[in-house]
């Protein structure tokens, strides 16, 4: 067995198992400990993905497993987001009796996005999708005491579950038709098959499942949900790191059909609706975290945008990279303000923060600028590729309708921002300490940082390409 | 040089806002040293430019590259055309920062966005790429609307997101239509010399049709032609003087700018097809701003629809500037387009007065219904001077700055599209009527007693107010100086067709 091959992925997997022990023998006032265990784990296996940069593509576990650019970008990205969620948590899980073991089913939650990114096989892409979900209906209940936490936990338990079988049914029935599980065999029987409907039902349910753990149209439900409910900095984790996994898994598995049987026309319709819904429903929230959640489920939309020309156009995967990165980065710096300022959601609290917190109102301004794409932040850099990809492929309706998306997100943004400039602060606004900081200044370094080095970013990742 | 004049204003803006505590006094200082920076350099540009026959179309250049798998990279560099509305830009930056603002207890900020929103908006008129040029145009949105929303008065808020959101509309078009030109020709480049040579459009039919149609919508909303004009005057409204002086005198311009660099110039086929309904939309946009701004009861309304008003003349001179192509009616064309571009910097400098004074009556009064006013002329003379002067000016009176514009414009217009400039110049009878009635209200007539001890112009008012308005009669009585500049790069765009 090549082990070599999944070293970032077992590095990942030591330090949770190590985590486990360590939190059941440490004081509850010790148990940060276990976070800076969670944070050497991911900086080894960042770094041991970063080694497999130099090496070939290959395909690797009898084809289960690849190794391309795509997927180590996307776990690369992975890893840093989870890294920037763990520095948020310390100080605001300080008080939970169970503190130490939160990283641990963190670490596990970005394995099974990691396994995600790489899974070349159905049933390994099951795993992955698995790990993720289980794990992240623990971690959006992570506050046992308090009821929204559970009801966000609860909701995207059962929705979770929901998908899941459909991904499941989905995979048997495309096992059934063309006998075989691992996508190099598909793709390679997939056009000698007759396109049977019951392809396309396979295949719709499939992308169904994957939606989900985007938080695409139908299958979106639990964002808002879980990014209001659930503690700050797993919403944090929750609303990022599933998604970089979920939308490698589907480009790879959907690359291995050819357009004959009707995937991009789903995709596209998948896009347009999911981005039109997230923007409409975001309009007027009057909660900071649950806007975010519906703008997190219209950046779902933009994400589907690079999946439905991917293969038309040289630009689809560095769009895809790029632009995952880039909401990584600003939707992890807003979520660590919010987790900065105490969870401090309700719009009408932010009146007046940039006179009393010049900074956190800075980052959250950025952070809010790049999710609108406004030039020269992350959010720019990816959108500009993806109208570029889209245009390039001929997909003009879809880039049209992001555009007049885009339009409509700068309104809800603006109604965040305004307050924060135009209105007199209201009162003392308390703040948590400690790493949260470096996780704000991070994710702020880094949304302003991709859209700057987009030049470099894009000549590193190069033409990534699939393997089948 | 030119590099530095779009980072010095930046780098401005970053100290300022990282210096806490720093005194209103000092901020002031420190911006108005800044902000008359790029106009030192740009004038260094200016002095060094070649207007022979037979000089480099765009000078200054220099290039550094940024994304290279697109072909993006920071290109700047000048035309004649950039050059003037740019150094009056850096002018009018000059004056609305040295402007007496009441800046509300936040005087560094006020300050970091003005320096700021001098930075990008003078990359737009320095850039010669693309994407770069999308990149300053929708920044300047951003500065605008935070100096709108923190600083505006009435209905602030509201008219800043109005402010954004529409104009980010437009620019997003923008946006699709640069990529669009860019995809259409390999290899990708954003380089706009390199584009004006391609041509990449040319002959196509539907796609570039829409391109086309892309780039008008967003520049007519930017600059603001009929109908795209509404999210104007509650920007103007609420905006503070200085505020409303730099959106009509420089960020409008953008749109015309855009108009003459972008579509006139890369895409010439395509853009003679429709060129008559962009005049027609010119005229349209004419007629309906001067009728508008007579209707309203508002001083600074009455502005802010002139400038619908003036902005048609200027799409009008870009659109009979490339109703044809080659050398049929060539004379004419660049008279036409000489024309729009010497509106840009008089309107710029004429509005751009007209607005710091708005600015002076909103410090003093709190109001500016007409209605309110009158007989102001004998507490406060060099107000009503100033005012006079650069209302007279606005509608064209020969000797000032607005009548070379317009001349040129009509000399063009009624060699191409002689009924279009008939119809037209019934628009500069409505402004001058409007004009000598807004005067006649405000300065005439009995005085009411509230406004007994209206305080004249200051100091600085006065000082900035009187090199705007210099310029004004300086460029009337002695245009050649600009139309020189701006004559080789005119007749570069169109014989590059």
């Amino acid at each position: 067995m090549p082990v070599g091959d999944v070293l970032p992925e077992i590095a990942v997997l030591v330090a949770a198992v190590l985590g486990v022990l360590l939190a059941s023998f440490l004081a509850q006032r010790h148990q940060w400990m276990c976070a800076a265990l969670a944070l050497v784990g991911i900086a080894v296996a960042t770094v041991l993905c970063a080694l497999q940069l130099s090496q070939a593509p290959r395909l690797t576990f009898s084809g289960n497993w690849a190794i391309d650019a795509a997927s180590i970008w996307a776990r690369l990205i992975i890893l840093a987001a989870s890294g920037i969620a763990v520095l948020c948590t310390p100080a605001w899980l300080r008080e939970d009796r169970r503190h130490g073991e939160y990283y641990s089913v963190l670490l596990l939650s970005a394995l099974g996005a990691m396994v995600m990114a790489a899974a070349s096989d159905t049933l390994q892409l099951v795993t992955g999708v698995l790990l993720s979900s289980i794990t992240g209906y623990v971690m959006a209940s992570y506050h046992r005491d308090w009821a929204v936490s559970v009801e966000a936990g609860m909701k995207y338990f059962l929705l979770g579950a929901f998908a899941t079988s459909l991904l499941m049914v989905g995979v048997v029935l495309l096992y059934g038709l063309l006998g075989t599980s691992s996508y190099a065999a598909m793709a390679s029987v997939a056009s000698s098959v007759a396109h049977s409907p019951l392809l396309l039902l396979g295949l719709a349910l499939v992308i169904v499942g994957i939606g989900f753990k985007l938080g695409a149209v139908p299958a979106h439900a639990w964002l808002p949900d879980v990014a209001q409910g659930a503690p700050a900095p797993a919403a944090a984790f929750l609303t990022v790191v599933p998604k970089i996994g979920a939308a490698i898994a589907l480009v790879r598995l959907l690359s291995t059909f050819d357009d004959a049987t009707g995937w991009r026309t789903l995709i596209e319709a998948m896009a347009i609706a999911t981005m039109t819904l997230g923007n409409l429903a975001a309009l007027w929230q009057k909660d900071l975290r649950r806007l975010l959640g519906w703008s997190s489920v219209a950046q779902s939309g933009y994400v589907l945008m690079a999946v439905a020309v991917d293969g038309l156009s040289r630009s689809a995967m560095p769009a895809l990279l790029l632009f995952l990165a880039a909401y990584a980065a600003a939707n992890l710096a807003a979520f660590a303000v919010v987790t900065q300022l105490r969870g401090r959601t309700a719009l009408d609290d932010f009146a007046g923060l940039a006179t009393v917190r010049p900074w956190a109102a800075a980052v959250l301004t950025l952070s809010l600028l790049s999710l609108a794409g406004i030039p020269p932040l992350g959010g720019f850099a990816g959108k500009l590729m993806l109208f570029v990809a889209t245009l390039d492929a001929g997909y003009t309706v879809l880039a049209i309708a992001a555009v007049l998306n885009t339009v409509v997100s700068l309104f809800y943004y603006l109604r965040v921002l305004a307050p924060m400039y135009f209105l007199k602060p209201g009162g003392t606004v308390a703040q948590l300490g400690g790493s949260v900081r470096a996780a704000v200044a991070f994710s702020a370094l880094a949304v302003t940082g991709i859209g700057l080095g987009a030049g470099v970013l894009l000549t590193r990742i190069g033409l990534a390409t699939l393997l089948p | 040089m030119l590099t530095l004049t779009i980072l010095l204003p930046l780098a401005g803006a970053l100290l300022l806002a990282l210096m806490p505590g720093l005194l209103e006094v000092a901020a002031r200082r420190l911006a108005v040293a800044v902000a008359a920076l790029p106009l030192v350099l740009l004038m260094a540009v200016g002095w060094g430019f070649d207007t022979k026959p037979g000089a480099p179309a765009f000078q200054q250049v220099a290039e550094f590259p940024w994304i290279p798998t697109l072909g993006v990279a920071w290109r700047v560099g000048v035309d004649g055309i950039a050059l003037a509305v740019a150094l009056m830009s850096a002018l009018l930056f000059l004056a609305a920062v040295a402007w007496p603002a009441q800046t509300q207890g936040s005087a560094r900020a006020y300050y970091a966005w003005f320096l700021f929103l001098e930075g990008v908006s003078l990359g737009v008129f320095l850039v010669l790429d693309l994407l770069l040029f999308y990149v300053f145009f929708d920044l300047s949105l951003v500065g605008m609307y935070f100096l709108i929303g923190r600083w505006g008065h009435g209905n602030a808020k509201a008219a800043a997101t109005k402010f954004f959101v529409y104009t980010l509309a437009g620019s997003l078009a923008i946006l699709l239509a640069i990529i669009a030109l860019v995809l259409a020709s390999s290899p990708m480049s954003f380089d706009m010399r390199e584009m004006m040579a391609r041509q990449p459009l040319a002959g196509m039919d539907v796609r570039s049709g829409l391109v086309l149609l892309g780039f008008v919508i967003g520049f007519a909303i930017k600059a603001p032609l009929f109908p795209f004009h509404t999210w104007l005057p509650p920007a103007h409204v609420d905006a503070p003087g200085p505020v409303s002086a730099i959106l009509a005198g420089v960020l409008l311009k953008m749109g015309v700018y855009g108009l003459i660099r972008i579509p006139l110039s890369m895409m010439t086929d395509v853009f003679a097809r429709y060129a008559f309904a962009l005049a027609v939309i010119a005229v349209i946009s004419i007629l309906w701003g001067a009728l508008v701004a007579l209707g309203q009861t508002s001083f600074k309304r009455r502005i802010a629809y002139t400038s619908v008003n003036h902005m048609g003349y200027a799409v009008l001179g870009v659109a009979v500037a490339g109703a044809l192509v080659g050398d049929e009616a060539a004379a004419a064309r660049q008279l036409a387009l000489t024309g729009a571009v010497v509106e840009m910097v008089a309107h710029g400098l004429i509005t751009g007065a007209l607005f710091l004074v708005t600015g002076a009556f909103w410090q003093r009064a709190k109001e500016y219904e007409l209605g309110a006013f009158g007989g102001l002329a004998s507490v406060a003379p060099r107000l009503a001077v100033a005012t006079s002067l650069a209302a007279f000016a606005s509608f064209g009176l020969p000797g000032l700055a607005g009548f070379v514009a317009e001349f040129h414009i009509f000399a063009g217009t009624f060699a191409v599209y002689p009924w279009l400039a008939a119809i037209s110049l019934l628009g500069i009878v409505i402004t001058a009527a409007l004009f000598l009635q807004t005067l006649q209200r405000l300065f005439m007539g009995d005085l009411p007693k509230r406004w007994a001890d209206f305080p004249d112009l200051g100091r600085v008012e006065t000082a900035t107010l009187g090199v705007l308005l210099a310029l004004v009669v300086a460029i009337g009585v002695y245009p050649r100086w600009l139309l020189a500049l701006i004559e080789g790069a005119a007749a570069s765009v169109l014989r590059a067709s």
